[in-house]
C-alpha cells in the first residue's frame, strides 16, 4: 500500500533520514518508533509532502508520490494527524468536521450554496461515532487536549483515507485516556479497512496494537518486523528498549 | 437557526431615502460612503476572511476607475457594460498579479502588492496618452440617468440623487453577493486556510489557488467601486493608486471591525464622516487617522462593529470557562 | 559612447546614493533582524533627522564646525524617539500579528509626517555644508565634492562599525542571540526586552544620522519620508531582509541601477524602485544574501 524507497533528507548538512526503506501493507497497522530526535515527524512529513526528500521514492499504491503537493496526497487517500494538535481552533467541533467534509468533496467551487447546511449528516454520523457529538457546538480552540486530537482524527477521517498517518496519536495523554484512543483507533481501522501507520513514544501501545514495527534511530531504519521479532533484536534493545526499561 | 434579516434589503431602503432630505451635500457624503464601503468590503475578503494583507488593494480600484472612464469618455459606451468592464479588467489583472503575490507568504506578500500597485501607479501617470499622465481623465461624464426621471417617486430629484440611487442598487448588489461568497463553501474554505493553513493542505486544499481565487474576487468588486468613483468625481487620476491610497479601506476595516461582515462598512460611514468633520477644522487629517489607527490597535482592536459585540454578549457558558473577549475572538471564525 | 569622465560621474552618483541609502537601509534592516518588524516609520525617522540637523544648526549658529555636533544631536535625538515609541508603544505588539506592527508603524508616518508639517512648516529647508568640506576635487574630469566623498567612507565605517559590535562583541552575542530565539534568552536571565528597545534604538539613529548627513546635499521637504522608505526597502529586499551584508550590496547595486538606468530609459527613475522590488520578489523574494524561505 505505501512503499518508501531509500529516503534521505538533510536539513543544512545534518542528516535526518538516511536511507529510510518500509514498507507498509493494506490494513496493517504498522508503528514507527525510536527516541526523540530519530526522525519520525520528518518521515512523516516527508510522506504527506509537506517536505521534500533529497533522495529516494515514495509510492503510494504503486503510484509515484515523492515531493507532491500535501493537498494532492491528501486527495489520494492519506490522512494526517499531527503531533502538535492541528485544528480549525476558531471554528467549533461540527464546524471543523463540516469544513473537513467540504474541502474533500471538493464543493470549494461552489459560490453559491449557503455552507452551514452542507454534510450536516455525515458530519454528524462522525461525531457520534467518535464519541464526541456533545462538544458539537465548543469552539475548537477551548477544547481538552484530548478532545482535540479527537476533532483531529475526526478531521483526517472526514477526508476519507485509506491510509492514516498519526503523529503521536496518544501524546499528552492520562492512561485512561490512551486506553480509550487506542480502542477507538482500532474500531475505527476496522470499521473502515484503513490501513495505519502511526508513531508513538508509548511502548505498551505499540506492541498491542502494532502488527509491524519498525525502528528509527539518528536517521537511520536500524529493524523492521513484527512485534516479537523487534522486541528480540539485539540493537533495538541496546539503542532503545533498554533505555526505557 | 434564527431567521436570516436581509441586512442588504434593509440598509438599501434605508438609504434609498437619503437624496429626499433635500440636501446635496447629504447625497454627495452618502454616495461617497456607499462606494468606498464597497471598496474596503472587498480588501476584508482578502484581510479578515483570507488573512492576506495587501497594501495595493488600490490598484484594482484604480483599473476599474481608468477602465470604465476611457470606455465611457473615449468611446462613448453605455454605463453598465463600462462598469462591467471596469469590474472584469480589474479582475484580469488581479489574476496576473495575485499569482505572483501569493507565492509569498505575510510581510513579502504585503511588500510585493505594494511594489505592483507603485508600478501600476507608475504607468498610470507616465502613460500620457491612454490614461491622461498626471493630468488623468477629467470630466468622465455621467451616465445617461433621465429615463429615471419619469419613475414615479424619483420624478423630483436631481441627476446627483439619481446616481446615488443607482451606486446604492450597484453597492448592496455587490455586498449581497459578497455576503453569499462568504457564506458558501468557498468563503468557508477561505476562513479554514485563514485559521490553519497547514491543516487547510491537510484536508485537501490547494491553499495558493484559494488565495489568487480570493485576490481576483476582491480585485473584481475594488474594479466596481473604482468604476463608481471615477463617475462620482468626475474624473479619474494617478493618486486614486498611490500607496497611501491603499491604506484607507485598511484603516475603515479595522475601524469598523474585521472580524464581522459589515464591519468595512461601518468603517467607512465611521471614516467619511471623522474625515468631513476633522478636514473642517483642521489640515492635519492624516494626523487623525494616524491616532485613531494608534487608538484601534491597543484599545478597540475589534474595531466598532467589535466593540460593540463585546459589550453586547454575556460569557458563553462551555467546558473550560474561558472569558468572553476569548470566545469573542474564536468566534470571528464564525 | 558616453565620455569616459561622464560614466564615471554616474557612477560616483550612483555610489553616493548608495552609500547615504546603506546607512538608512542598514537601520531598517538591523530592525528587521532582530524585532522582526519591518518599521515603515523608519523614512519618518530619516525625515526628522534632517529637520532635527536643520534646527541644531541654526541654533549653534554660528559655530562653524556646528554641522557635525548637529548631525550627531539629531541622531541621538532620533534615537531618543524611537527608544520612546518602543517602550511605551511597540513593545506591546511583539506578539500580534505582523499586521498589528505593520499598521502601527503605519500610523506613525502619518503622525510624524504631520507633526514634522506643524514644526518646521512645508518649504523647503536646507542646511549648509560644514567649511572643511566645502571644497571639491577632481578626479577623472569629474568634480567630486569633498563632502560626498567623505560620506562615501564614513557611511559604510559607521555602519561596519555597528556590525563589528554585533559579531564581535558579547552584548552582540546578546542581540543575535534574541533575534533567534527570544523566550530562550529571556530564560537565561537576559533582559531581553531592553535588548529589543536596544536594537530599535540603534536603527533609529541610524536613519536619523543619515537624514541629518544627507540634508547639505538634499533639501528637507515634506514628502522625503515616503520617498526614502521605498528606496530602503528596495535596497532590503534585494540584498535579502536582515542580511546586513546583503543591505550593503543591495544598496550598491540599486545606485548604480539608478544612476545608469536613467542613461538609458529617461523614466526610468519612477519605475526603478518598484519594478526591481517586484522583480526580486518574484525571482528570489529571500534576495541575493538572505536566507532561502522557500
Amino acid at each position: 500500500m505505501l512503499e518508501v524507497r531509500g529516503l534521505g533528507k538533510a536539513f543544512n548538512g545534518f542528516r535526518a533520514i538516511n536511507g529510510v526503506s518500509l514498507t507498509v501493507a493494506r490494513g496493517e497497522i504498522a508503528a514507527v518508533i525510536g527516541p526523540n530526535g530519530a526522525g519520525k515527524s520528518t518521515l512523516f512529513n516527508l510522506i504527506t509532502g509537506h517536505l521534500q526528500p533529497d533522495e529516494g521514492q515514495i509510492l503510494l499504491e504503486g503510484r509515484d508520490i515523492t515531493g507532491a503537493a500535501p493537498h494532492r496526497i491528501c486527495r489520494m487517500g492519506v490522512g494526517r494527524s499531527f503531533q502538535r494538535t492541528n485544528i480549525f481552533a476558531k471554528l467549533t467541533v461540527f464546524e471543523n468536521i463540516q469544513a473537513a467534509f467540504i474541502a474533500h468533496r471538493g464543493r470549494g467551487r461552489d459560490f453559491w450554496t449557503r455552507s452551514s447546511t452542507l454534510y450536516r449528516d455525515e458530519t454528524e454520523a462522525l461525531l457520534v461515532s467518535l464519541g464526541i457529538r456533545d462538544t458539537a457546538d465548543t469552539i475548537g480552540g477551548l477544547l481538552s487536549h484530548g478532545n482535540q486530537k479527537q476533532v483531529e482524527l475526526g478531521i483526517a477521517l472526514a477526508c476519507d483515507p485509506e491510509i492514516l498517518l498519526l503523529d503521536e496519536p496518544t501524546a499528552g495523554m492520562s492512561a485512561a485516556e490512551t486506553r480509550e484512543s487506542i480502542r477507538l483507533l482500532e474500531r475505527i481501522a476496522a470499521e473502515r479497512s484503513l490501513t495505519l501507520l502511526f508513531t508513538e513514544h508509548d511502548m505498551q501501545v505499540v506492541f498491542s496494537i502494532a502488527q509491524r514495527i519498525a525502528v528509527l534511530h539518528q536517521g537511520r531504519l536500524i529493524a523492521e518486523g513484527s512485534a516479537e521479532a523487534v522486541q528480540q533484536d539485539e540493537q533495538v534493545r541496546r539503542v532503545y528498549l533498554g533505555e526505557r526499561h | 437557526m434564527s431567521r436570516r434579516i436581509p441586512w442588504a434589503l434593509v440598509v438599501f431602503l434605508v438609504a434609498f431615502w437619503v437624496p429626499f432630505l433635500g440636501s446635496r451635500f447629504y447625497t454627495f457624503v452618502a454616495t461617497d460612503i456607499a462606494i468606498l464601503a464597497l471598496f474596503a468590503m472587498s480588501l476584508n475578503l482578502l484581510l479578515g476572511y483570507t488573512s492576506l494583507v495587501s497594501f495595493g488593494h488600490a490598484a484594482y480600484f484604480g483599473i476599474g476607475a481608468y477602465t470604465c472612464a476611457l470606455l465611457m469618455k473615449s468611446l462613448g459606451a453605455p454605463f453598465l457594460p463600462s462598469l462591467m468592464a471596469g469590474g472584469l479588467t480589474a479582475a484580469g489583472f488581479a489574476l496576473v498579479f495575485g499569482f505572483f503575490c501569493v507565492r509569498l507568504t505575510k510581510i513579502y506578500f504585503a511588500m510585493l502588492t505594494l511594489a505592483v500597485a507603485q508600478i501600476v501607479w507608475a504607468i498610470c501617470f507616465k502613460w500620457n496618452d491612454v490614461t491622461g499622465g498626471e493630468q488623468g481623465l477629467p470630466s468622465v461624464p455621467y451616465p445617461d440617468l433621465a429615463w429615471m426621471g419619469s419613475l414615479p417617486i424619483l420624478e423630483n430629484l436631481r441627476l446627483g440623487d439619481l446616481f446615488y440611487i443607482v451606486v446604492i442598487l450597484i453597492v448592496l448588489l455587490g455586498i449581497a453577493a459578497l455576503r453569499r461568497i462568504v457564506d458558501s463553501p468557498f468563503g468557508r474554505i477561505l476562513t479554514v486556510i485563514r485559521d490553519n493553513p497547514e491543516r487547510a493542505q491537510f484536508v485537501g486544499v490547494n491553499v495558493r489557488l484559494y488565495q489568487l481565487a480570493a485576490f481576483v474576487v476582491a480585485g473584481f468588486f475594488a474594479g466596481i467601486s473604482g468604476a463608481l468613483f471615477g463617475i462620482f468625481n468626475r474624473g479619474v487620476f494617478p493618486d486614486f493608486i498611490y500607496w497611501t491610497k491603499s491604506a484607507e479601506p485598511l484603516i475603515m476595516t479595522i475601524l469598523g471591525g474585521m472580524g464581522s461582515f459589515w464591519g468595512p462598512a461601518v468603517g467607512a460611514f465611521a471614516l467619511v464622516v471623522l474625515n468631513q468633520q476633522v478636514t473642517s477644522y483642521t489640515e492635519y487629517w492624516p494626523f487623525v487617522m494616524g491616532a485613531i489607527l494608534i487608538l484601534l490597535l491597543y484599545v478597540f482592536p475589534g474595531g466598532i462593529v467589535g466593540t460593540i459585540e463585546t459589550a453586547l454578549t454575556p460569557a458563553r457558558p462551555d467546558s473550560s470557562g474561558a472569558t468572553p473577549a476569548a470566545s469573542q475572538q474564536a468566534d470571528r471564525g464564525a | 559612447m558616453p565620455e569616459f569622465s561622464f560614466l564615471f560621474g554616474q557612477f560616483l552618483g550612483g555610489l553616493t546614493a548608495a552609500m547615504f541609502l546603506f546607512l538608512i537601509a542598514s537601520g531598517l534592516s538591523l530592525i528587521f533582524g532582530v524585532l522582526r518588524v519591518l518599521n515603515f516609520a523608519h523614512g519618518s525617522f530619516y525625515m526628522v533627522g534632517a529637520y532635527l540637523a536643520w534646527q541644531l544648526v541654526r541654533w549653534t549658529q554660528p559655530a562653524p564646525e556646528a554641522f557635525w555636533i548637529a548631525a550627531l544631536g539629531a541622531a541621538l535625538g532620533v534615537a531618543l524617539l524611537g527608544g520612546i515609541i518602543e517602550r511605551l508603544l511597540l513593545r506591546y505588539l511583539y506578539d500580534r500579528e505582523e499586521l498589528y506592527q505593520l499598521l502601527f508603524t503605519y500610523a506613525l508616518v502619518l503622525i510624524i509626517a504631520d507633526a514634522a508639517k506643524v514644526l518646521w512648516g512645508t518649504q523647503q529647508l536646507s542646511v549648509s555644508r560644514p567649511p572643511s568640506l566645502a571644497g571639491s576635487l577632481q578626479l577623472f574630469g569629474v568634480t567630486v565634492p569633498h563632502y560626498n566623498l567623505c560620506i562615501m567612507l564614513l557611511g559604510p565605517m559607521i555602519a561596519f562599525g555597528f556590525w563589528l559590535v554585533l559579531q564581535r562583541t558579547a552584548l552582540g552575542r546578546i542581540v543575535r542571540a534574541a533575534a533567534l530565539d527570544r523566550e530562550t534568552l529571556g530564560t537565561l536571565g537576559a533582559n531581553v526586552g531592553w535588548v529589543y528597545t536596544g536594537m530599535f534604538m540603534a536603527g533609529s539613529f541610524l536613519a536619523g544620522l543619515g537624514g541629518a548627513l544627507v540634508t547639505p546635499v538634499k533639501s528637507i521637504v515634506p514628502g522625503m519620508d515616503v520617498e526614502i522608505i521605498v528606496e530602503a526597502f528596495i535596497v532590503v529586499v534585494i540584498g535579502g531582509l536582515g542580511s546586513f551584508w546583503g543591505t550593503f550590496l543591495g544598496a550598491v547595486i540599486y545606485g548604480q541601477v539608478l544612476a545608469f538606468g536613467i542613461l538609458i530609459f529617461p523614466r526610468f527613475s519612477i519605475f526603478a524602485v518598484s519594478t526591481l522590488m517586484a522583480v526580486i520578489l518574484i525571482l528570489r523574494p529571500w534576495g541575493l544574501l538572505g536566507r532561502p524561505i522557500r
